[in-house]
């Protein structure tokens, strides 16, 4: 069964002083500057910004795809900015469920497949828990009559759910969704906020999306706004 | 592992014309080393065959510093009875050898009462040389296949010369270790073919003629030839009798005698060396094939995959997968390439025996080519295919595991 988070009483994610900067040669562009924040378990947060405030600079550190350049990041209790590319993955595998804005499935897997891939090449879970989780996800999205088809043969919609499903599968306490919605039409988008928001109430996850579509923005129960790397609220 | 197959396979299933491509690449060359093995290896095989099974045998022995003097046929460094005890007694120690047969070697005159030529003859025992080197009776092309008293095998182009057939008498005149010079008549017994090679066109007559031409009381044994019970036998034969019969000095202190594999005594072996080397650039010409074509598709495959790897990447599958993955891309590439390619050579080798292609080889007219290939052959090509089509997937393979994820998620 699916476990229920709802009660953890700590901060999933702590953020102190957190910067990062790229340098472009000589150029240094200071994508993030000092940001210091904490996100309680359970929570369906949205940061809001317009391109290249930081909005996925930061979904990336905190997905343990990026190491910030100086400050602390600490989720779900490790320090993730001293993982190893290894250990990243491992974590990332472990606790982190990705929704990327272009769905990202696997085309050569059905959709089941696609759910069940982080179950089986990441966490190594046995066949019948594997089943067992696929199927009720599949069931909670509304993909469990489709789930022989391949990513080609559905819409983008059904696709973000099945991106949701496997985001979802591995029980993980965090789900960062990259402009999840960007794809979508509005319809769709809600349909896909409304599954997302079904999912943290059923399940205790946290969701952190960025987005700068006003109208799903509205649906998060916080919004962070960042301009120029700066949270301003 | 099953599902990681799967998911590779199903990659490779994906780009349908050019797997299909790469893989007709690997199978075509497959298929042309295995033809290639198998031509080449049972012309060697033959021709090894017909100089070690219709007159050198396997293994010769020899008074030590025979064969260095064997163009002169020397009679002063024939084997006397006491020596051929002890190699008599060397050869019934070893357990590989099937058969061998005592030779005088020597050189005479030939006369056909109108002509005189050169002769290089052998005295044998029939019995035993037919035993040692059974293809002999086949090179017998006219008269009764057999070596009586009396009688004289002549080597086709000499009868061709003197202008002799079966049935006419000749002369046969040599000169003994003492210098004196005998005569004996013969009546031709039979034509020999020519095979080549060294004594590939000498003449045979019964040992007893021999040594009564050579005035010999008792006969003194220039060669002895012998032969394996297989072919396989030859080193560890060699290596028995050599022990055996190293430790036996001269008079000098020096080893007595010589021991020598029909490798030593043809010069087809630099042939048949030859031949390996050249089937061993074959096989690195396969390699290369393999090697490129392979590495091309699986650098293209990560190229068109950079998002897929940065997704997988990023939901936390291990590089190892990763690199597992485009590892066993390249391996069933591979091995579709290899298992087609080893169909293919077979039916292609089975249409070549059908056809009975027939070949020359100096004045051996009409052999006919018999090409097969051992599944030890189909083994070694097929996993060297395979090896090294995962070695050209090991550098595409490592370049996705390392990809950084946000690079490969931004790639468009």
């Amino acid at each position: 069964m699916l476990l229920n988070r709802k009660d953890k009483p700590m901060s999933l994610i702590t953020a102190n002083n957190l910067s990062k900067t790229y340098a472009k040669g000589e150029l240094k562009v200071e994508a993030l500057k000092s940001l210091n924040f904490e996100i309680e378990p359970a929570s369906f947060i949205s940061f809001v910004g317009p391109s290249g405030s930081g909005k996925t600079t930061l979904l990336n550190l905190i997905g343990c795809l990026d190491k910030p350049t100086s400050g602390t990041l600490t989720v779900d209790g490790t320090d993730v900015s001293s993982l190893n590319t290894r250990m990243a993955a491992a974590f990332r595998g472990r606790e982190i469920g990705f929704i990327f804005q272009d769905f990202n499935l696997i085309p050569v897997l059905t959709v089941y497949e696609n759910v069940g891939y982080p179950l089986l090449m990441v966490q190594n879970t046995p066949a019948a828990e594997r089943k067992k989780r696929i199927d009720a996800l599949l069931e909670a999205v509304g993909m469990a009559d489709k789930k022989d088809k391949y990513p080609d043969q559905i819409s983008g919609g059904q696709k973000q759910r099945v991106a949701v499903a496997r985001a979802l599968v591995t029980n993980p306490k965090l789900v960062l969704a990259d402009e999840p919605t960007a794809n979508l039409d509005h319809k769709t988008a809600y349909m896909v906020i409304d599954i997302m928001k079904k999912m943290k109430n059923e399940l205790g996850t946290t969701f952190i999306f960025s987005t700068h579509d006003q109208k799903i923005v509205g649906e998060a129960e916080i919004i962070y706004s960042l301009e120029d790397g700066e949270l301003t609220k | 592992m099953f599902n990681i197959c799967k998911i590779a396979v199903r990659n490779l299933m994906r780009y349908k014309r050019r797997t299909l491509l790469t893989g007709s690449l690997v199978a075509i060359g497959v298929v042309f080393v295995l033809v290639f093995i198998s031509v080449s290896g049972s012309f060697k095989n033959m021709m090894i065959g017909q100089i070690t099974d219709s007159f050198l045998g396997h293994i010769q022995i020899h008074k030590k510093g025979y064969v260095a003097s064997l163009d002169s046929l020397p009679l002063t460094m024939n084997l006397n009875q006491k020596a051929l005890g002890k190699v008599e007694k060397a050869i019934s120690e070893t357990p590989e050898i099937e058969a061998y047969s005592k030779r005088i070697k020597f050189g005479g005159m030939f006369s056909n009462f109108v002509e005189t030529t050169n002769v290089r003859l052998n005295g044998v025992y029939p019995e035993d040389e037919f035993k040692t080197v059974p293809l002999f009776l086949s090179r017998i092309k006219e008269g009764e296949k057999a070596i009586k008293p009396g009688e004289i095998l002549v080597p086709e182009l000499l009868a061709k010369g003197m202008k002799v057939k079966v049935g006419a008498t000749v002369v046969v005149i040599a000169t003994n270790r003492d210098g004196s010079v005998n005569g004996k008549q013969f009546k031709v017994g039979g034509i020999l073919e020519s095979v080549s090679g060294p004594g590939g066109r000498d003449g045979y007559v019964h040992i007893d003629d021999a040594a009564e031409i050579l005035r010999m009381d008792t006969p003194e044994i220039s060669e002895i030839a012998i032969r394996l019970k297989g072919f396989d036998k030859l080193h560890s034969a060699f290596d028995g009798l050599k022990d055996k019969l190293g430790t036996v000095l001269n008079k000098q202190g020096k080893p007595a005698f010589e021991v020598h594999t029909w490798e030593k005594l043809s010069p087809f072996y630099n042939i048949a060396r030859m031949i390996d080397v050249m089937t061993f650039f074959i096989k690195l010409m396969l390699i290369a094939i393999v090697l490129v074509s392979i590495m091309n598709v699986m650098v293209t495959a990560v190229y068109e995959r950079i998002r897929e790897i940065g997704t997988i990447a990023a939901i936390g599958t291990p590089p190892g997968k990763i690199v597992a993955m485009f590892l066993i891309e390249g391996f069933s590439l591979g091995l579709f390439g290899a298992v087609v390619g080893d169909i293919l050579g077979v039916v292609v080798i089975f249409i070549l025996n059908a056809a009975e292609l027939t070949f020359d080889f100096g004045r051996q007219k009409g052999l006919i080519l018999s090409p097969s290939v051992s599944l030890q052959d189909i083994l070694t090509i097929s996993i060297i295919v395979i090896i090294i089509s995962v070695l050209a997937s090991l550098q595409p393979a490592y370049k996705a595991s390392r990809m950084n994820p946000i690079d490969a998620l931004r790639h468009v």
